[in-house]
């Protein structure tokens, strides 16, 4: 295994059999063996567990505000009907700007078939026995898949409402998907990724005629652990509720555009400038 | 949690500082782990134990310091110790407090021979 970045270990594979880096490390590591160096001595070494994936998630961040993507992360727990809710939110959005998706799951492309269903790129990552997806396979995914410039990147992870929480991809915003057939009480039981999210979806909303679920607890709950935590009720299968969470996506898309068409109209701005230094005598 | 793919990158963190320092042995590694960073220390031993065991870091005694959970009270700014990140202000019932430690997973040092 590559010990820069960790790849080539564990069981992970991105679809296709892609497993390789387009990126290089050095390989050979110095070992000074000097003589006479046999005691025991304390190094300080003070970093967090997960700097190495936070630095790939800023390089992620980066990379999608250079080319005005909006970049979101969708977590939940298995079943929540994450997929589903993709696939209608891509089949509303599609036409206005384009679409690219990353799929992890631990085994099969199902999802990602699902996703190419709708006519836009995925790409499945299978974590094997792992649990969630780190910034590292993320930023793989996106040299793979290739987004276009000023377009929406949805990350659809592992179902699961714990570890996901703690490893950043770089995406501009986390959305949790808690559906009725749930507990209420799942934010006080999942804490850290109801505080973790800045968006919650509601889904299933159309089941809760038949459920002895109630939504303004549950929701009441979500906001005791995240009080700054938008609400959306929907229901991914008649499509009720969705505008809102639609114009959100817009919104965000929208902000990241006039960002990218800044940083464009200065670096044009940058290269007139040059040119006029240059063509002075 | 993720206690494996955390005692993987803690096995990285130390082999890399290991290497630099030209260590054979990495003799004893401490971590500071905050009580809200939902890592079961016992399942963080049984992982590293299991990743470590190729490298320079195997046998390594692990000392995991646990540092509590606190916070600070958006209302009226008093300190509070936090068992769970959504427990009231004891003072004034507010809800939630801002945790201002117990998050931390860091790797703190390393005794190296």
């Amino acid at each position: 295994m590559c010990t820069v970045c960790g790849c080539g270990s564990g069981e992970t594979t991105i679809e296709g059999g892609m497993q390789a880096h387009s990126h290089e490390h050095p390989h050979e590591h110095e070992h000074t063996h000097a003589p006479g160096i046999g005691a025991a001595r304390m190094v300080q070494i003070e970093q967090d567990i997960l700097s190495r994936n936070a630095a790939y998630a800023d390089a992620n961040r980066q990379r999608f505000d250079e080319l005005g993507i909006f970049a979101l992360n969708l977590v939940s727990s298995p079943g929540s009907g994450k997929t589903t809710l993709l696939c209608k939110t891509i089949e509303a959005l599609k036409a206005k700007f384009p679409i690219a998706v990353v799929e992890g799951d631990q085994q099969t492309a199902n999802d990602a078939e699902r996703i190419r269903a709708t006519g836009v790129p995925a790409l499945q990552i299978n974590t094997g026995k792992g649990c969630h997806l780190d910034a590292h396979m993320v930023g793989h995914a996106v040299e793979h898949l290739r987004p276009a410039e000023e377009s929406l990147f949805f990350i659809e992870n592992v179902g699961n409402l714990v570890c996901p929480a703690a490893f950043d991809l770089g995406e501009h915003h986390k959305v949790v998907i808690f559906s009725v057939t749930e507990g209420e009480d799942k934010p006080l039981k999942y804490p850290d990724m109801f505080a973790a999210a800045d968006v919650m979806l509601l889904n299933k909303c159309d089941l809760l005629p038949y459920l002895a679920f109630d939504a303004d607890l549950a929701e009441a709950n979500a906001q005791q652990v995240n009080p700054a935590l938008k609400i959306y009720r929907v229901s991914a299968t008649t499509g009720d509720g969705l505008t809102d969470w639609l114009q959100w996506l817009e919104a965000g898309l929208a902000q990241q555009r006039t960002r990218h068409a800044q940083t464009v109209d200065q670096l044009k701005a940058r290269i007139a400038a040059l040119e006029r230094q240059l063509a002075e005598p | 949690m993720h206690e494996m793919a955390l005692a993987e990158s803690i096995v990285q963190l130390v082999e890399e500082t290991a290497a630099r320092e030209g260590a054979r042995r990495v003799s004893c590694i401490v971590l500071e782990i905050g009580q809200l960073a939902a890592v079961e220390p016992e399942a963080l031993r049984f992982c590293f134990a299991a990743v470590a065991r190729q490298g320079v870091a195997n046998g390594a005694a692990l000392e995991i310091r646990e540092l509590p959970g606190r916070g600070r009270c958006g209302a009226c700014g008093g300190s509070v110790a936090l068992s769970n990140r959504y427990d009231v202000c004891p003072a004034c019932g507010h809800a939630p407090v801002d945790v201002v430690g117990g998050l931390e997973m860091r790797v703190k040092e390393i005794g190296v021979e």
